[in-house]
């Protein structure tokens, strides 16, 4: 393991307090806890608050400020946040007319937020949420814990942090969330795996010319494992792949993005983001009416992409991706 | 021995089983998850254990709920969960009893609540639930939490991390199941089951 870090388990506490140091015109880190919130004053609107274990970096710290979340609560690498710390990221983020909790579907993030849900309740605080299942490449079944929240989770921060920005209610994004999440498809695949700094060794084995398709964010594992093959192909696979899950005639509108896993130079993904467009833009004729390439949903140092798509339902969604922001990542 | 010193007893053998086997826990994990159990629960069981010098408990309400609360708070992942409501579920279970039986049945109905978890889903579950069952019928020793252990090898996990693996899960002990069998062994070998 070769990483510019100190102790493995002193990471996430170093990294977040060079995160506050260098925007602290942006966040504040709350004293401790792993709460990363803004510095924008209370001005009564929705709390928005989301986390999960850290890794994933701009997520989630690096969306929040104004226009996008009111908090991040990071756990440790990989591991879903514990409910006291995601019950200050709540208190942080409660201006008195409630707060919204954004999780991505894994087991360990669901059980947490759903008990910091109970604490924030019993201390009179109203709380909802949605649980982001995006990832196309897991069977949604019973025999599964359900599809993967993956980078999608960023289209959710932005339409939702410009709702409540503007003013929605609790009940008003809890309606929008749903909507979201209902047309929100993301697939991934990885090169080369990442190494969580805490274990010290890469967290499953690709050979040379092996690349994996479906991979989850943490490396769980994906559909099939395949050699390499040029950026168009791999773009095909992706697009094969959501067509069968997305029901899509030409004209319909999207927002599309191409997410760096960490480790994949954004040459990389805008020669990938060339391919998605000859695709879904030149052949399948569809309206991208928004598009975003870069690092949003990283797993640590796994080289790859995921892509995203969200129909848009409503053309306000529209005007929610492009409304203006302060935040580090977006 | 009272009750609460036999169950403090119990701890500190199951935080050493924790800590001394750390990264073969990792090992488990990361063939079918994401490689961090052990880490995970040593963060816990340290944590545990700063709390309990710091402590005396005369009931074991009081030490179960510390118990449950730090673990919650310092583990983290799908684990903190529910090694944490297993013994808050305890903690209420014995202001009733302070039968092991009792209070380890509603230790397991603790995670499977928070896990919506039953039996042969490759979880730790598979070794809570037959050991729970061995002790009310006295019967609980060694080869009763091998065999349960064992078990989940062949399993094909439908819940957590794992059940993104579907059939290529199977062939692999489930690392929840396995810090699990160290903490029965750990009730054994401190005389909480001796009635």
């Amino acid at each position: 393991m070769k990483k510019i870090i100190n102790q493995p388990d002193q990471v996430v506490d170093d990294m977040l307090n060079g995160l506050a140091y260098a925007y602290d015109s942006l966040v504040r880190r709350v004293p401790d806890t792993t709460v990363i919130a803004r510095t924008l004053d209370p001005s009564g609107k929705v709390g928005l608050v989301s986390g999960g274990g850290s890794g994933h970096e701009p997520s989630h710290a690096g969306f929040v400020g104004k226009g996008m979340l009111s908090a991040a609560v990071a756990g440790q690498v990989f591991t879903s946040p514990t409910p006291d710390q995601i019950l200050e990221g709540i208190k942080a983020a409660d201006e008195g007319q409630g707060v919204f909790l954004v999780i991505k579907n894994y087991t360990g993030d669901v059980m947490n937020f759903d008990m910091a849900k109970e604490l924030a309740e019993l201390e009179d605080i109203e709380v909802d949420s949605i649980v982001v299942d995006d990832d196309i490449a897991v069977e949604d079944s019973t025999f599964t814990a359900g599809r993967r929240g993956v980078a999608g989770t960023v289209f959710m921060h932005k339409i939702l942090g410009a709702a409540a920005e503007s003013g929605a209610s609790l009940k008003d994004i809890k309606a929008l969330a749903e909507q979201v999440n209902d047309n929100l498809y993301s697939i991934g695949l990885a090169l080369s795996p990442a190494t969580n700094p805490e274990v010290g060794k890469p967290g499953f084995e690709l050979e040379d010319n092996e690349i994996e398709f479906g991979i989850g964010i943490h490396g769980e594992p994906g559909y099939s494992r395949e050699n390499l093959k040029p950026s168009k192909e791999l773009a095909e696979e992706f697009v094969s792949k959501l067509k069968k899950e997305v029901d899509w005639s030409a004209g319909d509108k999207f927002a599309v993005m191409v997410n760096g896993m960490g480790a994949t130079p954004l040459m990389e993904q805008f020669v990938f983001m060339n391919d998605i467009r000859a695709l879904l833009d030149d052949a399948e004729e569809l309206d991208l009416v928004y598009r975003k390439v870069g690092d949003y949903m990283t797993a640590i140092d796994m080289a790859g992409v995921s892509l995203t798509l969200l129909k848009i339902e409503d053309v306000q969604w529209i005007d929610y991706l492009n409304a203006p922001v302060e935040v580090i990542g977006w | 021995m009272a009750q609460t010193e036999k169950w403090i007893k119990s701890f500190e053998h199951f935080s050493k089983k924790i800590t001394d086997e750390k990264s073969f826990l990792n090992e488990l994990d990361s063939a079918i998850g994401d490689g961090d159990h052990g880490s995970n629960l040593t963060r816990g069981v340290a944590a545990v254990n700063e709390k309990l010098e710091q402590q005396s408990y005369d009931n074991l309400s009081d030490l179960f709920k510390d118990i449950g609360m730090v673990l919650v708070s310092k583990v983290g992942g799908a684990s903190g969960p529910l090694y944490g409501s297993a013994f808050i579920s305890m903690a209420k279970q014995s202001k009733e009893s302070d039968d092991i039986s009792s209070l380890l049945s509603s230790g397991l109905d603790g995670i499977t609540k928070r896990g919506k978890a039953e039996t042969g889903e490759k979880t730790m579950v598979d070794v809570w639930a037959p050991a729970v069952d061995a002790l009310k019928e006295g019967t609980l020793d060694q080869s009763v939490i091998d065999s349960a252990l064992e078990s989940t090898k062949d399993m094909k996990a439908t819940k957590g991390r794992a059940s993104y693996l579907g059939d290529r899960s199977i062939g692999h002990i489930d690392p929840g199941a396995q810090s699990s069998a160290y903490f029965f062994e750990s009730l054994l070998e401190a005389g909480v089951t001796d009635e």
